[in-house]
């Protein structure tokens, strides 16, 4: 593939001039699916930002009070009302998940093929639940607090459909994460990136790099997360 | 050779991974805790915004390794990320304009 030594090529600053003006592939050391990725998840930092700042236009505009998302998301556990109960264990979900998925970029690289499987079906399982609890999370807001994209009995009508799109755009990349993470997690155990097995929809080989770029994809639905934490639930 | 190669360049201790999830558990727990508190005005935003991205970069920089990443698509990365920065102060001066004017015509006007 490369014919060049990357750690000889220089680094920093200087390695960026380099490569830029080398006149080849400017990523270098880069496989051409993980700079994709990265493209990909540039442009859906871009998507997310747009949801975010028009919520944010929304919210600073409306001459209605805003709902209080402390009160909204709070449970009742043993008599005593908890704010945020369920999106905070949400959040240490999803956290744990990116971490096991990191682990799971490690073993891979290291070629520990069942550790990597093992560590990709538990980041799959944890997704899984986070999912779980948002569906209950809408479902609360749905049928037991009434809450509409178009009217909601807690403040300012846009709350109801910011919610809806920003946490349902967010769901929806989750849910998607889970079926790679699902078939990747198979693909891992049967094996694949070890002997070249060529992928059912793409007719292409594979290798461990692949769980890196599934890895990426993974940590940028957390990475969202944070984001919409601290914007929708906490601001 | 080239996977021995791949492996050099990629792999870190397992160590560095659980610090920085302990590390975000911590962090999740403190902006949990800015709520729980309920700290309010510009102390509550700078802490939400301070803990935000303090995960955010451990998130980016460790996770998902863009710290030992080269610095060509360091940079292809976060300079138009930075960019939205000037897309939200946009808005913010927007968005007060628009309340000013609703105040002014529906609440004044009315």
């Amino acid at each position: 593939m490369s014919q060049f030594d990357i750690t000889k090529l220089p680094q920093g600053p200087k390695g960026f001039v380099h490569d830029l003006g080398s006149d080849q592939r400017v990523f270098k050391g880069v496989p051409w699916g993980k700079a994709m990725m990265w493209i990909f998840l540039l442009s859906d930092t871009f998507i997310f930002s747009c949801f975010l700042i028009s919520l944010m236009t929304a919210r600073a505009s409306t001459v209605v009070p805003w709902p209080n998302a402390s009160e909204v998301f709070g449970l009742t556990v043993f008599g005593t009302s908890v704010p945020l109960l369920l999106i905070a264990i949400m959040t240490f979900v999803l956290i744990t998940s990116s971490g096991t998925m990191a682990i799971a970029v490690k073993f891979g690289y290291e070629k520990r093929r069942k550790l990597c499987a093992w560590f990709l079906l538990a980041t799959a399982i944890g997704g899984l639940t986070f999912v779980g609890m948002q569906a209950f999370e809408w479902s609360k807001l749905i049928f037991h607090d009434g809450v509409r994209p178009w009217a909601n009995p807690f403040g300012a009508p846009q709350f109801g459909s910011f919610f809806f799109m920003v946490t349902g755009f967010h769901g929806t990349h989750v849910s998607i994460g889970v079926i790679f993470l699902f078939i990747f997690a198979r693909k891992t155990f049967r094996g694949d990136f070890d002997t070249g097995r060529k992928g059912y929809f793409t007719s292409m080989k594979s290798d461990y790099e692949a769980i890196e770029i599934l890895g990426l994809y993974w940590h940028f639905v957390d990475l969202v997360w944070v984001f919409i934490f601290a914007f929708f639930y906490l601001w | 050779m080239e996977q021995n190669k791949k492996q050099e360049v990629h792999t870190h201790k397992i160590g560095i991974y659980l610090w920085i999830w302990g590390l975000l558990f911590v962090f999740s727990f403190f902006s949990y805790m800015v709520d729980y508190m309920e700290f309010q005005g510009l102390l509550r935003w700078s802490l939400i915004v301070f803990f935000m991205l303090t995960k955010a970069g451990l998130i980016m920089a460790i996770f998902m390794h863009l710290y030992w990443e080269r610095w060509a698509i360091v940079n292809v990365l976060l300079w138009p990320m930075t960019l939205i920065g000037v897309f939200i102060a946009i808005m913010v001066s927007e968005s007060y304009y628009t309340f000013f004017t609703r105040l002014f015509y529906f609440v004044a006007g009315s």
